[in-house]
């Protein structure tokens, strides 16, 4: 691991991306990111699929309610050296919760801050990408409507 | 009474050999996978995840396909799978002004903060069909026109006519929400078990119930005030950590109408709320969800009771769930041999006591 400037994400922040990853390109960018494979580790618990209640609010602003369940697969790690890695994740993939645990546990020791730029920033920047382009497109639909004046009201 | 029976092992096996023979069909077209489902059928996919009550538009896709494309079907499916699975927990409630909207539009006003976007929509098309699309093989269609992003937040517009007091707030009490899923449905039931209802219950039930408000059974005077299609992020505490991770990203369709209301015993004369929220892409589900959300606040906002059906809470709440109704509703064509033997019996009987009592009359 190379020495690199001053972590760019908190933990909440890398969680969130390591979660919200696409299970193949999780994958694909930490094998370029950790080409060693990944650490050494024990379970503690999991990876287990089930499910998490999603909240609303009446009028989006008012009381909570249930609006319905997404599926969710959680995992918990330690690593040889001790660290502890939790994740829960977005869908059903016991591998993505794996992985998402043991680079939670890895990125707790500053031994391996390299990986917010060479894993969490390109994560980071695909989610904006695809986000962006999305609004791109959301953007060249924007409409102005006009009213007209009614014939009995000339 | 539905009572057991016993046999027909070998007919059940071959029905259910056909049936998969039949969910392939012919051989000679290609299948179709999970992914070109997810794809192509997201709007199936989407009504198959909201009222199914679980955002996996995988899961979803797969339900289509075992279901042959019977979304009452697919819903069960999923239900079914649901109660198989164990619930860590439930998130922070989603924050919709936070929405990527790829869908925002607002019937109430013409210029409003954050601009008015059409986003993929069905509206403005002639509804003629596109015999294109029969031909196959086609150039992928030309890449839809892109501009630079409007500005990221987008206030609600119901937050506007909240300024100045002319709509009825919508305030965090902090309440805790009750769960038809852990505990049965008790009436009169809360506004948040309403919706919870509502955001599951069948598409076309709820559809007809806003419509007959339209049409005068307990009517609203709805407006759309805001409709908007998008994704946003999920949040959930972490028990081991004690702090939140945004986890997920889902698409929501949110409707809020604004609703025409001339005050009444209780409350001072300004406009009120219907609310539609629902997992996916679904915008004729929200905006109905949210015409019959506000026909059934006519309590609390001291409406009077028109006898409407939209109103009667008991009837909309108990009917509107498709696998509770297909449930009850099918399971009468299983064998109720035992009952229509005691049946045809008793008409027997009181044919006979009829004859006698007409000869003796004679």
């Amino acid at each position: 691991m190379q020495a690199s400037p001053a972590p760019l994400f908190d933990r909440p922040a890398w969680m969130g991306l390591l979660s919200r990853a696409a299970p193949q390109m999780l994958a694909e960018r930490l094998a370029l990111a950790l080409p060693e494979g990944l650490a050494d580790h024990s379970l503690l618990r999991g990876p287990e699929v089930g499910s998490v209640m999603v909240q609303g609010r009446m009028g989006g602003t008012g009381d909570a309610f249930h609006l319905g369940e997404m599926t969710v697969t959680r995992c918990s790690v330690r690593l040889a050296t001790g660290e502890v890695g939790h994740a829960v994740v977005q869908g059903r993939s016991a591998e993505q919760a794996r992985r998402a645990a043991v680079v939670d546990a890895l990125l707790q020791n500053p031994l391996h801050a390299g990986l917010h730029s060479s894993l969490l920033a390109p994560l980071a920047e695909a989610e904006a990408t695809a986000a962006r382009g999305r609004a791109e497109k959301a953007a060249a639909t924007q409409v102005e409507f006009f009213t007209l004046m009614r014939g009995e009201d000339a | 009474m539905y009572v057991a029976v016993k046999g027909g092992e070998r007919a059940i096996d071959a029905a259910h050999a056909w049936l998969a023979e039949e969910r392939r069909g012919d051989l000679s077209v290609a299948e179709m996978s999970i992914a070109q489902i997810r794809n192509q059928l997201r709007l199936a996919v989407n009504r198959v995840m909201a009222e199914g009550s679980l955002f996996d538009p995988d899961l979803a896709a797969l339900a289509i396909k075992q279901s042959r494309g019977d979304l009452i079907e697919a819903v069960f499916l999923i239900r079914a799978y649901r109660t198989t699975l164990p619930r860590f927990g439930a998130t922070q409630p989603i924050d919709t002004a936070q929405m990527a909207c790829i869908r925002r539009i607002s019937a109430t006003f013409k210029d409003l903060p954050g601009g008015q976007i059409l986003g993929p929509t069905f509206d403005y098309t002639h509804r003629l069909l596109d015999f294109k699309l029969a031909a196959e093989g086609q150039l992928p269609p030309q890449a839809a026109p892109t501009a630079p992003p409007v500005r990221a937040s987008m206030p609600h517009v119901t937050g506007l006519l909240d300024q100045d007091d002319l709509i009825q707030p919508e305030v965090d009490a902090g309440l805790a929400p009750p769960d038809l899923t852990r505990s049965p449905m008790e009436l009169p039931a809360a506004r948040a078990l309403r919706l919870q209802a509502l955001a599951r219950g069948d598409e076309g039930f709820v559809l007809s119930m806003a419509y007959s408000t339209q049409r005068g059974y307990g009517r609203t005077h709805a407006f759309v005030g805001e409709l908007r299609i998008g994704m946003v992020r999920v949040s959930m505490e972490i028990p081991e950590l004690g702090f939140a991770v945004e986890i997920g990203e889902i698409e929501v369709t949110e409707c809020e109408t604004v609703n025409q209301f001339k005050g009444s015993k209780t409350e001072p004369p300004q406009f009120t709320r219907g609310y539609g929220l629902t997992l996916g892409q679904n915008e004729r589900k929200s905006i109905a969800m949210s015409l019959v959300d506000r026909a059934l606040r006519w309590r609390e906002l001291g409406e009077d009771w028109s006898g409407a059906p939209a109103q009667d809470e008991e009837f909309v709440l108990m009917h509107a769930d498709n696998v509770q109704a297909t449930g009850f509703l099918e399971h009468i064509k299983l064998p109720h041999y035992v009952d229509f033997q005691s049946e045809l019996e008793m008409v027997r009987k009181l044919r006979a006591e009829a004859r006698a009592y007409k000869e003796a009359a004679e």
